[in-house]
């Protein structure tokens, strides 16, 4: 490869590249240099020392999901590093920003971590790589085609010198990026599509403090929170009862939509908070229930004209026309998020008159945002740190409150380090909640059985009229609301899809795998039709999906693994479920068994998945088994509902998460075939609970067209 | 004031009889791996060994405590990494984290109960919450540790 090394041409490169990303002309890090370290930062992305040690900055979050170290992976195949001395360090966002955000986006949400970035990473590592290969050459006076890299080492072919990647660092840093890198054919990887060890475990298993709950500051003070009750109403008044002369506490904070007090320890904080006489002012919310929650839905249901997502044919007319009609009304609950970790953030307000936050974030740049906002500071007066995040699942990015909130507790005390951290019975009432959403379904099928017009009505809140207004399509359509219903994979003629969004008071976000419930929705329904129809579940999908789809691949090979043409083993009844999501398809044949007293047990999950590549397989069945446990919960028992205007639940027993003796066997079928990028954080959650809810009708005969299952008498009738 | 031994040290501390005893870890002693999850014992992510039983430390009042004997993750071996740590790192247990330094802890006792557990102890005593779903993980980790003989420097805990 011939490296443009001119000034001039690197600067043309930087042009055409355009917005977005550009590959950094390097300079040492001012901090690294300060300290008298010879570290080079060759790229943005890449920081290498004089011993070789490699240091690969991720601009993503980690919440567990493994994209630290599969980017790091990413980075490392195409820089041909040595990755036992690789480490990788999140990118700063304050330098982010004072640097054009060059780090790409930060958001990490929508299973998009690796599968967003995964070009312009490799391009980085495939980048710096031939500028160390470029510096080699250069001290040797020999074309830099002469000369290859491996595994960190430079060898010029002809007289076998080498050089290894931390003598020749500073010289490449001073090298113009090559206009054009080619990246390896995935075939050929060496560190990425391994299971290499995550790098972030090491730590974790040892209590090391990662996350945000753990940030400790020199005269650093603690807050507990309490936010009103009821969604939407604000402080009416405060009565200190006697708190701030509670051992520890520092000051009380009364804002407009919450009340802290500060405290030299949290429990102390937390104490002094119960103390607190606050009245709430409910806003005109502290009446709305699920009862008048389910009403706002159906009005939805019932309205003559809605704005269309989806139409193909004309579906009203080929359902009245078919030979059979069939018709059902799927629904859900609220569901919170649960992090193990409450939302937490620690803030800063320095003598010099910038602001430091620590916090657990999906989204830095979101953060930095939401931190500068709160404090009426220019962005650049913000730095975020941004922390391992105890569990993710959507609640940290899109909504920043608790940025807002640590911010702003701060700001009261000017100079001081505060820690806010809500206690669990706090996070689990003032969560962005799974929407509770009514689905009618209504199908026509054809003499011979066969699925000819699908009608849905769909009655869901929306998440992104509130949290990313932008990304809402035409005529209102939240892609989140209607989503497996208007991108259904079936080749059905007649297909309409009816949207009605009823937003009410509860605020909605991004569950793991937004939209979830429709594939739950869906995928039971179309049981009911084979069922309806006589056929076999994989075999009546089968024939609706066209040759070379993807789901057609990984539903033949969930059927192949889980032997779903052998009969089950005695008292186990197998259902199956497919749905795409997320850049990926997926799978998954459940099996379960129903004790005689009606008591439902998920035995075993099998679920196929093809994401186009895999960057760390064992990484990717990590999250297949962290799709299923997140979804089983939900599945068997989890609900929040809404009296008196606010959650009902409180803590883990009354919001069970369920627990080891609970969890399924899970086997994942990794079926990747290339040409594309798809995620892994959540497809395998998709077909999850209709592939449990079928075999539970396998089970028993009785069609469950609500979660959760303990609301269902499953005793065989 | 309560005089307490953590990881075989003895610490005092100035603070009321009836803080938990998780909260005198973190914020006083400066012990970060034990974890806050519910404050009401159903979590286990404050787990730590008082006496070599597992505790869920968020509702122990330190008072309670005084005297005895508590190890955290932070103590759980002497130097190095424990072989459950390690089993843990090979078997890449964690996802997030949050909850693992309760569920090593949780681990060790059992272990220590029951070198050989059959799945039935696992799923009686490994009764910790976690949202990530690595509780199979858990399970083969352990029978993994059960299988493997322990050596005498890894007896502690």
């Amino acid at each position: 490869m011939t490296v443009a090394v001119s000034r001039r041409e690197f600067l043309k490169a930087s042009a055409a590249l355009g917005g977005g990303f550009v590959l950094e002309f390097r300079y040492p890090l001012a901090s690294a240099a300060a300290a008298g370290a010879a570290v080079t930062e060759v790229n943005a992305w890449i920081v290498i020392h004089p011993d070789d040690r490699v240091v690969i900055r991720i601009a993503r979050s980690e919440m567990g999901q493994g994209s630290f170290t599969a980017l790091a992976q990413l980075v490392a195949e195409e820089l041909d590093c040595d990755w036992a001395k690789v480490s990788a360090e999140f990118a700063s966002p304050n330098e982010h920003f004072r640097r054009n955000r060059i780090w790409g986006s930060m958001s990490t949400g929508g299973s998009q971590g690796v599968r967003a970035s995964q070009d312009y990473v490799r391009k980085a590592g495939a980048s710096a790589r031939a500028m160390l290969i470029a510096a080699a050459a250069a001290r040797w006076q020999v074309p830099a085609t002469s000369c290859t890299a491996n595994a960190g080492v430079i060898t010029h072919g002809a007289t076998g010198r080498t050089l290894r990647y931390g003598e020749v660092a500073a010289d490449a840093a001073k090298l113009a990026p090559p206009r054009e890198v080619r990246l390896r054919d995935p075939k050929d990887w060496k560190i990425a599509g391994t299971s290499v060890h995550r790098l972030d475990i090491p730590d974790k298993v040892q209590g090391k403090p990662v996350f945000a709950v753990d940030v400790a500051l020199p005269g650093m003070l603690h807050a507990s929170i309490a936010q009103c009750p009821v969604f939407g109403g604000k402080v009416a008044s405060v009565d200190a009862g006697g708190a701030e002369k509670m051992r520890g506490v520092k000051k009380i904070v009364r804002e407009e939509y919450f009340v802290a007090v500060v405290a030299d320890s949290w429990w102390r904080a937390h104490q002094a908070l119960k103390q607190l006489k606050i009245e709430w002012d409910d806003g005109g919310n502290g009446n709305a229930s699920n009862e008048t929650i389910a009403a706002l839905l159906r009005g939805g249901l019932a309205d003559a004209e809605l704005p269309r997502a989806r139409t193909v044919g004309d579906a009203p007319a080929a359902i009245a026309a078919a030979a059979t009609v069939v018709e059902a009304e799927y629904q859900s609950p609220y569901l919170n998020h649960a992090t193990m970790e409450p939302q937490t953030c620690t803030a800063w307000f320095k003598p010099d008159g910038s602001l430091e936050v620590w916090t657990a974030t999906q989204n830095g740049e979101a953060s930095m945002a939401a931190a500068a906002a709160a404090a009426g500071l220019p962005l650049l007066k913000v730095e975020v740190h941004k922390m391992m995040l105890g569990g993710g699942f959507g609640r940290r990015g899109g909504p920043q409150d608790f940025v807002t909130q640590g911010v702003a507790i701060a700001k009261a005390l000017p100079g001081v380090p505060v820690k806010m951290m809500w206690s669990r019975e706090e996070d689990m009432q003032h969560g962005f909640y799974r929407p509770a959403s009514i689905v009618r379904l209504k199908a026509g099928l054809d003499a011979a059985g066969k699925l000819v017009a699908m009608h849905t009505r769909i009655a869901c809140p929306s998440i992104l009229k509130v949290l990313l207004p932008q990304m809402m399509k035409r005529d209102g359509i939240d892609f989140t609301a209607v989503r497996s219903f208007d991108d259904m994979p079936y080749a059905v003629p007649n297909q309409q899809v009816d949207y009605a969004m009823r937003n009410g008071h509860v605020p909605v976000g991004f569950w793991r795998a937004p939209g979830q419930q429709n594939a739950f929705y869906r995928e039971c329904f179309i049981d009911e039709l084979a069922h309806a129809a006589g056929k076999d579940p994989v075999a009546y999908r089968l024939a609706m999906l066209k040759e070379g789809d993807k789901n057609r691949r990984v539903l033949a090979a969930v059927a192949q693994a889980a032997g779903w043409d052998d009969a089950p083993p005695p008292g186990i009844h197998r259902g199956v479920a497919l749905a795409d999501g997320f850049g990926s398809f997926a799978a998954t044949v459940a099996e379960v068994s129903v004790s005689a007293a009606g008591a439902p047990k998920v035995e075993r999950i099998v679920v196929a998945i093809d994401s186009g590549y895999v960057v760390n397989p064992d990484t990717c069945r990590a999250q297949a088994e962290s799709n299923v446990l997140f979804g089983l919960g939900s599945i068997l028992y989890q609900e929040n509902n809404v009296k008196d205007g606010r959650i009902v639940e409180s803590n883990f027993h009354d919001f069970r998460l369920p627990r080891l003796a609970e969890m399924p066997r899970v086997e994942t079928i990794l079926v990747p075939s290339g040409g594309f990028w798809g995620g892994h954080g959540e497809p395998a959650i998709l077909p999850l609970a209709p592939a449990v809810c079928n075999a539970i009708f396998a089970a028993t005969g009785k069609r469950i067209r609500s979660l959760p299952l303990s609301h269902h008498d499953l005793r065989k009738a | 004031m309560p005089e307490l031994i953590v990881n075989g040290r003895t610490h005092t501390v100035d603070v009321e009889p009836d803080m938990p005893l998780l909260w005198v870890l973190r914020e006083h002693l400066g012990l970060f791996g034990t974890k806050y999850g519910c404050g009401i014992s159903l979590c286990g992510a404050c787990t730590v060994h008082v006496d070599g039983a597992p505790v869920r430390s968020c509702t122990l009042p330190v008072s309670a405590a005084v005297g005895k004997e508590i190890v955290t993750i932070e103590g759980l071996s002497k130097g190095g990494l424990h072989r459950i740590q390690q089993a843990w790192i090979e078997h890449e247990v964690p996802q997030c984290g949050y909850c693992q330094s309760g569920m090593i802890m949780a681990a060790a006792a059992l272990l220590a109960k029951h070198p050989q557990p059959t799945d039935a102890d696992i799923d009686a005593a490994m009764t910790n919450l976690c949202r990530c779903g690595t509780y199979a993980r858990v399970r083969t980790a352990l029978h993994a540790l059960a299988a493997t003989p322990v050596l005498p420097a890894d007896k502690r805990s």
